[in-house]
């Protein structure tokens, strides 16, 4: 049983704020999809099937909102999925509806992930007390804080490392219109000095809350070969989850996480991460993620990640550009983080990135991660139609 | 009817996949000495033990649930912890009934990435009023602030179908005794017989038209199926429930712009799903209202001679986000049993039936034995 080819031809996102206050969630929602819509070339009746994914519910205050969005994503009528897989949503959306075309169930399926964060208040969110678990008031930075930690005396990474990440993402959003954080006069010592969070994670280096939204418009063979623009095609995507918490589990760089990315490789027939994928957009909420991230995707030897970050590999005119869009830490609608990972992956391959372009971008992978380190979503999107 | 999934069909393309095991909780009212991760396990250890599985053997693993029932953000990552997720699996969560995470499985096992699937999903709607926690799935600016309960907006549901000629209040208590009298049968259900209808008819209105033995008990519950592939469900089963169609699809959110008594959204699912190709055995309805039966029965076109809700379905036992995988399951079961060749499935989400999924299982052919669920005069009912 051979898979359909899944193609990306339609990528729409808003303009990532702290609060859009002149927008309802429908409103939101239907801004990001009239603009992949439009990028397709393509209309609401051309969609057989909407996938939307977002992350809690208690976000907004709203329980199963895909209910209430049926219209507003043209979505009456036809089938209608809502995924929730934590911080990787986003990703875990767009694969669950590149499935509906690669099991040939559909033809061109609309896939849809936000958040707006503003509408309530997702410390809060964030800080729910378990039942029978120590109680752990401290949002998701005080969770990751430790592994953070952890990395740094595993691997005598220098202090300034996070702070490094977190200054070229924010430098690289500056190329972003749909950004949120804008900073323009910033400076690496302004990183360095801001305000202690949780230890060792600064302000700076700290993802924003954000309200947005991205959309994504997927299709086969034939939807591609019609497209007005350029298609990204999917290589390779995979899921993989594990426990929140059990004895054993690595923090730091979690089995899930490692055998997610070996799965999405070998789909694509990748064996030298480093050499035969051109960028990687990552979901890197606190700045130390990009070199823990950049030694569980494979991308440099254990204990070795920093070292890339150092030498300027991650920069965008570095051999490995990561998050060019400015990333997570520059704009975090935490459901629709992964999804713009994905997307902006996808932009990449198209060569539609604007500003942010990276040249001859051939081959990107799309990641994302979620719950205490345990889920995990990536795809790997390629300007050439794969062989399979 | 979505023309990609008719011609997947008629091309023959795709997996054959089929239900192989199919377990539930005994649901009650509360279960308050149990987490949701004590919920799942037993079920989840039900299915494994039926199929000889393990968990690291099982290709995808999908499930459904709600924070809002449970009252916590991202509760299903702890639920995980009853799967035993370790080493790492492929795995989903959807925030919807569980029918909906079967469904997301059915089309992972399409595209030939896994050969077998875990589904599971639970509710626990004890902790809380879920009639009031149901309000919170209506439109936030013009519905949620007027806190319409699900009863409430039920009873409009049953008011429209009475003003239409369509059913009347007797005729309604008779849906729920006949129900509850079948669940007699079914030792998971919760409400196990009925008082008779003229003595129903007596008792005061929840929120007229419609009263209590109108609505679906609250209940605690879990419910776990087993999916595989092709000659992987043969090996698992003797006698596998074939998905032959499944599809689902939704209408428009504010009750004021339907007409509440169709269900449009259910009748394009079950044609897509192949519901009216061939006559049908029994029917599991996740109809939580007696009048909701009545919306359904129209749209699928079910004559009166086909079985509905042979388990008590619903209104027996209403554990929000599994009952709808409960239909699925116990329409399985009956093939499983050889009680039916051709059973539809039924699940849905949203007020007044908004969101419908349906599913059309079949046992293997020639592997039928010819009974019935009601076979007391041994005719098939069928479709129109």
């Amino acid at each position: 049983m051979s898979k359909q080819p899944v193609a990306v031809v339609g990528v729409g996102q808003t303009k990532h704020v702290a609060a859009r206050q002149d927008v309802s969630i429908a409103g939101l929602v239907r801004e990001a999809a009239v603009r992949a819509l439009a990028d397709a070339e393509l209309t609401w009746a051309d969609i057989d099937a909407v996938v939307i994914g977002k992350a809690p519910d208690f976000f907004e205050g709203v329980m199963m909102p895909e209910l209430y969005l049926a219209e507003a994503l043209g979505a009456v009528g036809k089938p209608m999925l809502r995924v929730h897989t934590a911080g990787s949503v986003g990703g875990s959306t767009a694969l669950v509806a590149a499935n509906l075309v690669a099991a040939g169930v559909h033809g061109t399926v609309l896939t849809v992930a936000f958040e707006k964060q503003s509408e309530s208040n997702a410390m809060w969110g964030l800080s729910l007390p378990v039942p029978f678990q120590q109680p752990l008031t401290a949002g998701a930075g005080g969770f990751f804080a430790p592994h953070v930690r952890a990395y740094m005396r595993r691997t005598g990474a220098p202090d300034t490392v996070g702070s490094l990440v977190a200054f070229k993402d924010r430098r690289n959003a500056l190329k972003n219109p749909y950004a949120h954080l804008h900073e323009h006069d910033l400076t690496l010592e302004q990183v360095q000095t801001s305000p202690m969070l949780w230890d060792p994670i600064r302000y700076s280096e700290t993802c924003p809350s954000s309200d947005g939204a991205c959309a994504l418009v997927l299709t086969g063979d034939s939807g591609a070969a019609r497209a007005p623009r350029p298609p990204a095609w999917v290589h390779g995507g995979a899921m993989r989850s594990e426990p929140t918490i059990f004895a054993g589990k690595d923090y730091v760089s979690p089995q899930a996480g490692r055998d997610c990315a070996a799965d999405v490789y070998r789909q694509a027939g990748v064996t030298d991460p480093r050499r035969q994928i051109d960028l990687a957009e990552i979901y890197v909420p606190f700045s130390w993620y990009e070199p823990m991230w950049l030694e569980n995707l494979g991308f440099a030897d254990q204990g070795e990640g920093w070292k890339l970050v150092e030498a300027g590999v991650t920069e965008m005119d570095g051999d490995l550009p990561v998050n060019p869009s400015g990333g997570v830490l520059s704009s975090n609608p935490i459901g629709a983080s992964g999804m713009i990972r994905f997307a902006e992956a996808a932009l990449q391959v198209r060569g539609l990135a604007g500003e942010h372009q990276i040249d001859g971008a051939r081959r990107a992978l799309g990641h994302a991660y979620g719950g205490g380190a345990q889920f995990f979503s990536m795809w790997l999107v390629g300007s050439e139609r794969p062989d399979h | 009817m979505s023309p990609a999934a008719r011609s997947v069909d008629r091309h023959g393309r795709g997996r054959d996949v089929a239900v192989v095991a199919f377990a539930q909780s005994n649901h009650t009212r509360r279960t308050d000495q149990l987490s949701e991760v004590e919920l799942v396990m037993p079920v989840l250890h039900d299915v494994l033990k039926q199929t000889g599985l393990t968990a690291n053997r099982i290709g995808f693993t999908c499930s459904g649930s709600s924070d809002y029932l449970a009252g916590r953000a991202f509760s299903f990552t702890m639920a995980l912890d009853g799967v035993g997720a370790w080493p790492p699996i492929s795995e989903s969560h959807v925030e919807m009934d569980g029918a909906w995470a079967l469904y997301e499985a059915w089309v992972k096992l399409r595209t030939g990435e896994a050969d077998t699937a875990l589904v599971y999903s639970y509710g626990k709607s004890s902790p809380g009023s879920v009639r009031d926690v149901l309000t919170r799935q209506l439109d936030p600016y013009t519905l949620a602030p007027l806190w319409p309960d699900s009863i409430a907006l039920a009873a409009l549901q049953a008011q429209a179908l009475i003003d239409a000629g369509l059913t009347d209040e007797p005729r309604l208590a008779e849906t729920a005794v006949r129900s509850r009298r079948a669940a007699t049968g079914n030792p998971h259900a919760q409400l196990r017989g009925s008082a008779d209808p003229a003595e129903l008819l007596q008792r005061p209105y929840e929120v007229e038209p419609l009263r209590r033995h109108d609505c679906p008990p609250i209940s605690d519950g879990a419910a776990a199926v087993i999916l595989a592939a092709g000659d992987t469900a043969r090996a698992l089963h003797a006698n596998p429930a074939w998905i032959r169609g499944i599809d689902h699809r939704i209408e428009a959110h504010q009750p004021g712009v339907r007409d509440l008594t169709e269900s449009p959204s259910t009748r394009l699912a079950a044609a897509a799903a192949g519901a009216f190709d061939a006559p049908l055995d029994a029917a599991e309805l996740h109809a939580p209202f007696t009048a909701q039966e009545v919306v359904l029965r129209r749209a699928l076109y079910l004559s009166d001679d086909v079985p509905v809700n042979p388990s008590g379905g619903p209104l027996a036992a209403n554990p929000v986000m599994a009952a709808g995988l409960i239909r699925i399951g116990e329409a399985a079961a009956l093939i499983h049993r050889g009680e039916a060749h051709r059973v539809l499935a039924h699940a849905t989400s949203g007020p007044c039936l908004q969101q419908n999924l349906v599913a059309v299982l079949e046992g293997t052919n020639g592997n039928r034995n010819g009974n019935s669920p009601r076979s007391t005069d041994g005719t098939r009912g069928g479709a129109r």
